[in-house]
């Protein structure tokens, strides 16, 4: 209830409203980009530019279309990835590969400590790479189901179940 | 319906990753409403996701929120007013403009049926002016011939009709000192074409007329009031009919009108 008067706040222009929500999502958002992007000086950058084109869209959201962190999250994908495809990589987004999200999930000592490795390891404890591989796709880049089975080559109805029991460890090892 | 089951199918974590389609986003957000436990469910999902993107952040930048409250400062405004008002400021700026054409046009309409006014009341005026120039001018001639008429050595002769027109008369009014007489043909009936009346000047004993002169141009004389130079000493004053130009000797049958000179 608490978040649905915020984002009604926010959807009037209130800039105190727009800086709490920015508080509570600006770092999952700026993760997500830089998780597609790799390079944390013009994700922190995307990551602004995302900010002020929701403030502009914020008509747009309807809570009856998904939840307002699903739909910035949406918003932030389509960012990187223009981002990416911009920069002559050609890369399509099913060759996006897992390999970076995974690199940060396993191990962040090269990313200059900036980010909570014990706590990042306590939530991966007992995920299998599956899973990781999972969550990469539906979480960070956006996949389809189907585009997420052909991706693991698994069975479509795999991809529901698979997700869910992934989930529900890291909810499981945080306590959530 | 079976709540478990349906949270157990894994579709509420494909909602938090917005990857269902518009109609089942509309189904979980209904069913989120009607049933607490799949809203709890919902936000449990999500708050692991939360969890686990927030630990891939590379950290945000500086006064990252200030950056962009800065832009929003910029965009916001210019936006409200560029699409709200300027359609509407182009719309005024048009109508202004064909209103202002139209009074043009209506200001030079009028000013052109006024300069017309002008033109017929400042003829009317012209003509107005020479009326009362003419009648001016008429004044000073009547007040010029009374004048005459009234001067000290003037002697009144009356001419009395005779046997060819016995209504007929006139007067003549002599000026012995300035050697003239007026001839006031009033009482005359305009005389036919080809003819003008001739006034004589009479010696009585023997009977001996002198021409005084014609009563030229009678039609157009209004006041009928002639001025002729008299240098004879009359003893009386006759008018004839006569053919244009005149007689030598008077032609006593058209004997319009006689007046002896009292002495």
């Amino acid at each position: 209830m608490e978040l649905d008067l915020l984002i009604q706040k926010f959807q009037k222009k209130e800039v105190s409203a727009f800086e709490q929500l920015h508080k509570m999502y600006s770092e999952n958002i700026c993760g997500v980009i830089n998780t597609i992007v790799r390079n944390p000086e013009r994700s922190q950058e995307i990551c602004q530019d995302v900010f002020v084109k929701i403030w502009e869209k914020s008509d747009s959201y309807n809570s009856s279309k998904g939840r307002f962190f699903t739909w910035i999250l949406n918003i932030a994908r389509n960012a990187a990835i223009d981002e990416v495809r911009s920069k002559s990589h050609k890369q399509q987004k099913k060759n996006l590969s897992t390999e970076y999200f995974v690199g940060i999930l396993e191990g962040s000592e090269d990313l200059e400590g900036k980010m909570d490795t014990i706590g990042l390891k306590s939530l991966l404890t007992n995920l299998k790479e599956k899973c990781v591989q999972i969550i990469s796709l539906l979480y960070f880049q956006g996949f389809t189901q189907k585009e997420a089975a052909e991706e693991l080559d698994i069975p479509i109805g795999t991809i529901k179940t698979r997700n869910r029991s992934c989930i529900s460890q890291i909810r499981e090892n945080s306590n959530i | 319906m079976d709540t478990e089951k349906y949270i157990s199918s894994g579709v509420l974590e494909l909602y938090v990753a917005g990857i269902l389609s518009d109609k089942e986003n509309i189904e979980v957000y209904n069913y989120a409403q009607k049933y607490p436990d799949i809203k709890g469910e919902v936000e449990a999902i999500e708050a692991a996701i939360l969890k686990i993107t927030e630990k891939t952040s590379p950290g945000l930048a500086k006064n990252s929120f200030q950056n962009i409250t800065a832009r929003l400062n910029k965009v916001i405004p210019l936006q409200s007013q560029t699409i709200k008002k300027t359609p509407l400021s182009s719309y005024l700026g048009w109508a202004a403009s064909i209103i202002f054409a139209a009074g043009l046009i209506w200001m030079y309409l009028e000013n052109d049926a006024l300069k017309s006014e002008i033109k017929i009341a400042s003829e009317e005026k012209q003509t107005l002016e020479k009326q009362i120039l003419d009648i001016r001018q008429e004044v000073a001639g009547k007040s010029n011939i009374l004048n005459q008429l009234r001067d000290k050595n003037v002697s009144v002769v009356s001419l009395g009709g005779q046997a060819v027109s016995p209504t007929s008369f006139a007067k003549a009014y002599w000026n012995k000192e300035e050697q003239k007489v007026f001839i006031d043909a009033q009482g005359l009936p305009e005389p036919p074409p080809g003819f003008t009346y001739q006034v004589w000047s009479l010696k009585l004993n023997p009977l001996t007329p002198t021409s005084v002169g014609l009563l030229d141009d009678f039609a157009n004389n209004e006041n009928r009031v002639f001025e002729l130079p008299n240098a004879n000493a009359s003893e009386a004053f006759g008018i004839t009919l006569e053919p244009e130009g005149g007689s030598e000797s008077p032609t006593l049958e058209q004997l319009y009108t006689l007046g002896t000179i009292a002495t």
